[in-house]
């Protein structure tokens, strides 16, 4: 039987730390297009144009008529559980720590077979599954056979909830709490079980609507936090880093403004400084502390949530300056997943389409929510991904992006001053 | 499809064992080393003679036989490097037979040997194939002990084995095994400790995996006249069979090659499954014995189970089977695990067993089996050897 | 400063040090430090967003006696102009932006010491945080400590550097800030008729927080840029200031077109002059 997530004991405090260990994360080149899709919580696999055989492990040519001409395509993941052990003993440290582990064979309806972690609630061998994908500690695909019905939870097999970056019974950071989209993800949290929730705010002179509505969610810590400021970020870390399982930065400047529509450096220089400095700040600052913590206990250190945008994929010229510093953030992003990765920390990348708030005002419906973006994170958390692009704007565009970039850069810019 | 030539006046001869230890400092080259060096000392030949090398080895690596040539000072007119796990035996027979047959070569020596650090298994698993690093390694890293406990799990489902079935292989390799002085396990084994032993990976338990150890075998392959002239006692070849990726649509794999090519080879070699006195099966795991069974017609597909019930397997018994104790019982160095069958066979059918006796042995199969690249072992060979 | 005591024989002084440091060093006065300590802390002034942002102060270490500098520590510091304890130049104005020698590197160096005349407001300020220096207050200060002279500073002592907590100092509310200041009138008769030197306050700006709404919007800076005159922001301790005869050192930054800066601003106190 599965057990649920229960609320973790107290740390024995003069025990060391246990240090982080990784599942093997070698994958050829071509099998990196199964952790793509993974990344957006997609399972795809390898079909041949020319002969539409399924292809697994992933290959260069076709396995039935030996094409080349293989693309990946979304799976449903339907298939039969055909043979299954339970693992007591293992090579790697990583699994060798977790013993023992439920794997077995799956023989896909589209024809070919998997191997997968078996989740606790699925029946014994042969029974009919469903095959998702995640993403295991080191942060590559792996596939996990499900229930054939019914909504997966990944959180009551305990093995697999830590492939995930469930909020439950975790102490999170939101770096922002005071925009619209900062009180929305904190409420969020709170919802989904989170333990503690350390709301950041800078410029306490300014004053937001529904902000000290907040300090009545019994989690709620309201503690300063500019990120503009390294004293700031390295104060706040210094009490409270050794304790933040999950980071949320959700410090965001936002100013709609394209080169020749504002002379002069100074407001891109604060989008920056917000953007892509404070991004770098946090991170020297609460890096390490999370990275140390990485397999501590059931509620370990385990994820980095940036909330990014649309515009960072592809510049909105409009927003022109912003755009850029959100691309300087996604850059940097890609830095830090690779640094917190040595520790098995995921990094989450969130790109919404515009928002319904005071900057993205004259941008055209549809437009997203601060709860809809809230909503997006927690899911995130609570599954297994790294790539979020949530609402149809969101999507519209990450679709047009990987299909013609330069199309998209040239569409984008039809709408520029 | 043109009958298969026959193996005319092959002979395999100098059966040599480099004795196995669970860990060793030492790397592939001194094992491999060691086994020509006693190869050419038996045969009492000069290294100069020969002339022709086949080696089968994982922790060779960076190297493969084109290394051990200048490591081991030979020069060389045909060279083979098979990386086929267990079936390399096998196939470096198959190989040899036709290069000494067209003169190509004339003393071919065929060894294969690994060395085991402590972290060898481990390394090896890794790195063992580009599907298995892809789709296998990270779902537990368990290694061959998740691939065979998947194939035994559904062959008991499927056919209805029983463990105490499996149990009484193992059980009857330990009693050949007692007599091998070469045997790294030494201690008796009843089927009460075989049924309840630590599980490591569901249904298999302690006595049902291999221990991973250091060690080399060898042998040489050459015309009859070389082995007569030379005064060396030898085994004749009278067949042999290679098959890869046999039956990919199986869903799980509870067939092996053998089964499309058993015919032909028992016709190739003159005789029947009848015929044969002993058998030297590929047994790192107990079930696939009963894919070897079934595979090379000792009882037809699905009856395995029937057919361990019917038999008794110590080398006295109805059925002599892993005379000298099996890769379960003796060990598994590496890529000699599969060869190990084969000097057992040779030392059976020359007369110069290290242990157990099979009584008017004149008929032996040895089998290889090996590589799960994926979800399936793709290699597998057999061979029929006959007493001079 | 080289005041001659009364009935001493007047020499010519020699060595400016040593008279200096003897002045100092004897009862004869003291120093009183008027600027707060520039850190990442202090509140920097508040605008709507969409208008460009003065920084608030911010230090980013280069190295502290380590790998990136094994024998010495030193920061790169960035900050508005206008930022912390700051001096505001005529061209800080758009109404003194024509005026001769307005900007930080053209001022007159003689022009940074001067008198100061200080106006205690801080029981009113304490009471009202709007509130505004009238006409009415100045003729009364005028009575007590007679007529503010010409080139001097008039600071207006509301005690408000006494709010340490960033946001009573700011004082915001959605009506916007309210801190006190001079009323319009008060800064025509201080620039007309008294041809001050300049306007100083302990709050963020020279202007009440409300000033947006008089007319003219924000007068103190209007009037006092658009005559060529001076204003001090942010400044402490001027509860230790006589009403009259403190000498104040108010040198800026010598910023090229330099609209203000930050700066060392104090006091010079003839010592038998107490504070209040």
């Amino acid at each position: 039987m599965p057990e649920p997530a229960t609320q973790p004991k107290l740390k024995n405090p003069v025990l060391r730390t246990r240090q982080p260990t990784l599942p093997p994360a070698s994958r050829s080149r071509v099998a990196l297009g199964l952790t793509a899709a993974a990344a957006r919580g997609r399972l795809e696999l390898q079909v041949c144009r020319d002969c539409g055989a399924v292809q697994f492990p992933p290959r260069e040519v076709c396995r039935t008529c030996l094409s080349h001409c293989l693309v990946w395509r979304l799976q449903d993941g339907r298939g039969e559980l055909l043979t299954e052990t339970m693992l007591r003993n293992a090579q790697e440290l990583f699994f060798r720590e977790r013993l023992p582990w439920r794997v077995g064979i799956i023989h896909l309806d589209a024809g070919v077979n998997v191997i997968a972690f078996v989740h606790a609630s699925v029946g014994a061998a042969p029974c009919r599954v469903h095959i998702k994908a995640a993403l295991d500690r080191a942060g590559q695909a792996v596939l996990i056979a499900v229930p054939e019905h019914g909504r997966l939870d990944l959180s009551q097999d305990p093995k697999l909830r830590e492939m995930t970056c469930d909020p439950r019974s975790r102490k999170i950071l939101v770096t922002d709490g005071k925009s619209a989209l900062g009180q929305a993800v904190v409420r969020a949290l709170a919802e989904a079980g989170a333990e503690r929730i350390w709301i950041g705010e800078a410029e306490r002179w300014k004053k937001a609507p529904g902000f000290e509505a907040l300090r009545e969610l019994p989690q709620a810590m309201i503690v300063p936090l500019d990120v503009t400021d390294g004293n700031s970020v390295r104060e706040l870390a210094g009490e409270i880093g050794a304790k933040v399982d999950i980071l949320v930065n959700t410090c965001d400047c936002h100013r709609t403004f394209s080169i020749a529509s504002r002379r002069g450096v100074e407001t891109a220089q604060l989008e920056m400084d917000v953007n892509y400095f404070g991004l770098l700040r946090l991170a020297q600052e609460f890096g390490p502390v999370i990275k140390a913590r990485a397999a501590d206990g059931p509620t370990s250190a385990v994820a980095w949530v940036n909330m990014l945008s649309i515009f960072a994929l592809s510049n909105y010229p409009t927003h022109g300056t912003y755009s850029a510093s959100k691309a300087a953030a996604f850059s940097l992003s890609q830095a830090l997943r690779a640094e917190l990765g040595q520790a098995g920390v995921r990094v989450i990348n969130i790109f919404p389409g515009p928002i319904d708030d005071e900057w993205d005002q004259l941008e055209r419906p549809p437009k997203l929510s601060p709860s809809g973006v809230a909503s997006a994170v927690v899911e995130a958390l609570k599954g297994s991904v790294e790539d979020v692009y949530p609402g149809d704007v969101a999507q519209d565009w990450l679709a047009r992006h990987l299909d013609n970039p330069k199309g998209l850069e040239r569409e984008l810019s039809e709408g520029a001053q | 499809m043109p009958a298969r030539a026959a193996y005319d006046d092959v002979v395999l001869a100098v059966p040599v064992t480099i004795p196995y230890v669970r860990y060793s400092i030492k790397s592939a080259h001194w094992f491999l080393g060691r086994a020509m060096a006693e190869l050419i000392a038996a045969a009492g030949i000069p290294k100069a003679r020969i002339d022709g090398l086949a080696v089968a080895s994982f922790t060779l690596a960076p190297d493969t036989a084109v290394g051990l040539t200048q490591h081991l000072g030979l020069t060389l007119r045909w060279l083979e490097h098979v990386p086929m796990g267990g079936a390399s035996g096998i196939v470096s027979i198959r190989r040899a037979a036709r290069a000494v047959q067209s003169a190509d070569a004339e003393i071919v020596a065929c060894i294969a040997g690994d060395t085991n650090h402590t972290d060898s298994f481990r390394r090896n698993t890794a790195s063992f194939s580009q599907f298995s690093q892809d789709a296998v390694y990270p779902y537990g890293s368990a290694g061959p002990n998740a691939s065979f406990a998947f194939l035994t799990d559904y062959y008991m489902r499927k056919y209805g084995a029983q463990r105490e079935d499996f149990g009484k292989l193992c059980v009857a390799q330990r009693n050949n095994a007692l007599k091998n002085p070469l045997a790294l396990l030494k201690k008796p084994l009843t089927l009460d400790q075989y049924l309840n032993a630590r599980l490591v990976a569901d249904p298999l338990r302690l006595f049902d995996c291999v221990m991973p150890c250091a060690g080399a075998e060898g042998f040489l392959v050459m015309r009859r006249g070389t082995a007569e002239h030379l005064g060396l006692r030898y085994a004749r070849l009278m067949g042999a069979i290679e098959r890869h990726n046999a039956f990919p649509d199986d869903p799980v794999q509870y067939r092996g090659g053998w089964a499309l090519d058993s015919e032909a080879l028992y016709e190739q070699a003159g005789v029947g499954p009848d015929d044969i006195d002993f058998v030297e099966t590929y047994d790192d795991y107990p079930v696939i014995n009963l894919l070897q069974f079934e595979g090379l017609g000792f009882c037809r597909e699905g009856e395995g189970t029937a057919f361990i019930r019917a038999n008794t397997f110590e080398a006295t018994g109805t059925f002599p089977l892993n005379t000298s104790g099996g890769q379960l019982s003796v060990g598994q160095a590496g890529a000699a695990g599969g060869h190990l069958g084969i000097i057992e066979a040779i030392r059976q059918l020359t007369g110069e067993t290290l242990g157990a006796r099979v009584p008017n042995a004149r008929h032996g199969l040895v089998s290889g089996f090996g590589m799960i690249n994926y979800d399936r072992g793709i290699c597998s060979g057999a061979a029929v050897l006959a007493a001079a | 400063m080289n005041a001659a005591k009364k009935g001493e024989a007047t020499t010519p002084p020699t060595d400016l040090r040593a008279i200096l440091s003897g002045v100092i060093g004897s009862s004869g006065v003291r120093l009183v430090d008027l600027t707060q300590t520039l850190s990442p802390d202090f509140p920097p002034i508040v605008l709507p967003p969409e208008m460009g942002q003065s920084r608030p102060f911010r230090m980013e270490e280069i190295s502290r006696y380590d790998d990136r500098g094994p024998g010495w520590y030193w920061n790169n510091v960035s900050f508005g102009e206008h930022t912390g304890t700051h001096f505001d130049a005529p061209i800080h104005w758009i109404s003194g932006r024509d005026r001769p020698n307005n900007s930080l590197d053209t001022l007159p160096i003689e022009h940074f010491i001067a008198p100061a005349c200080v106006i205690d407001c801080g029981a009113e300020a304490s009471a009202n945080a709007d509130f505004l220096l009238t006409v009415g207050h100045i003729a009364a200060w005028e009575k007590q400590h007679g007529r503010i002279p010409a080139g001097s500073w008039v600071l207006m002592r509301t005690d408000w550097s006494k709010r340490t907590d960033a946001v009573a100092y700011q004082n915001l509310d959605e009506t916007g800030q309210h801190t006190p200041g001079p009323d319009p009138d008060c800064v025509r008769l201080l620039v007309n008729e008294r041809d001050v030197l300049g306007f100083g306050t302990e709050t963020i700006g020279t202007d009440a927080g409300q000033a947006a709404h008089f007319a003219p919007p924000y007068p103190c800076h209007y009037y006092m840029h658009g005559a060529g005159k001076y204003g001090l922001q942010c400044l402490c301790n001027l509860d230790r200031l006589p009403a009259t005869g403190a000498l104040i050192v108010a040198a800026p930054l010598k910023i090229l077109g330099g609209s203000g800066s930050p700066l060392r601003v104090f006091a010079i106190v003839p010592a038998s002059r107490g504070g209040g």
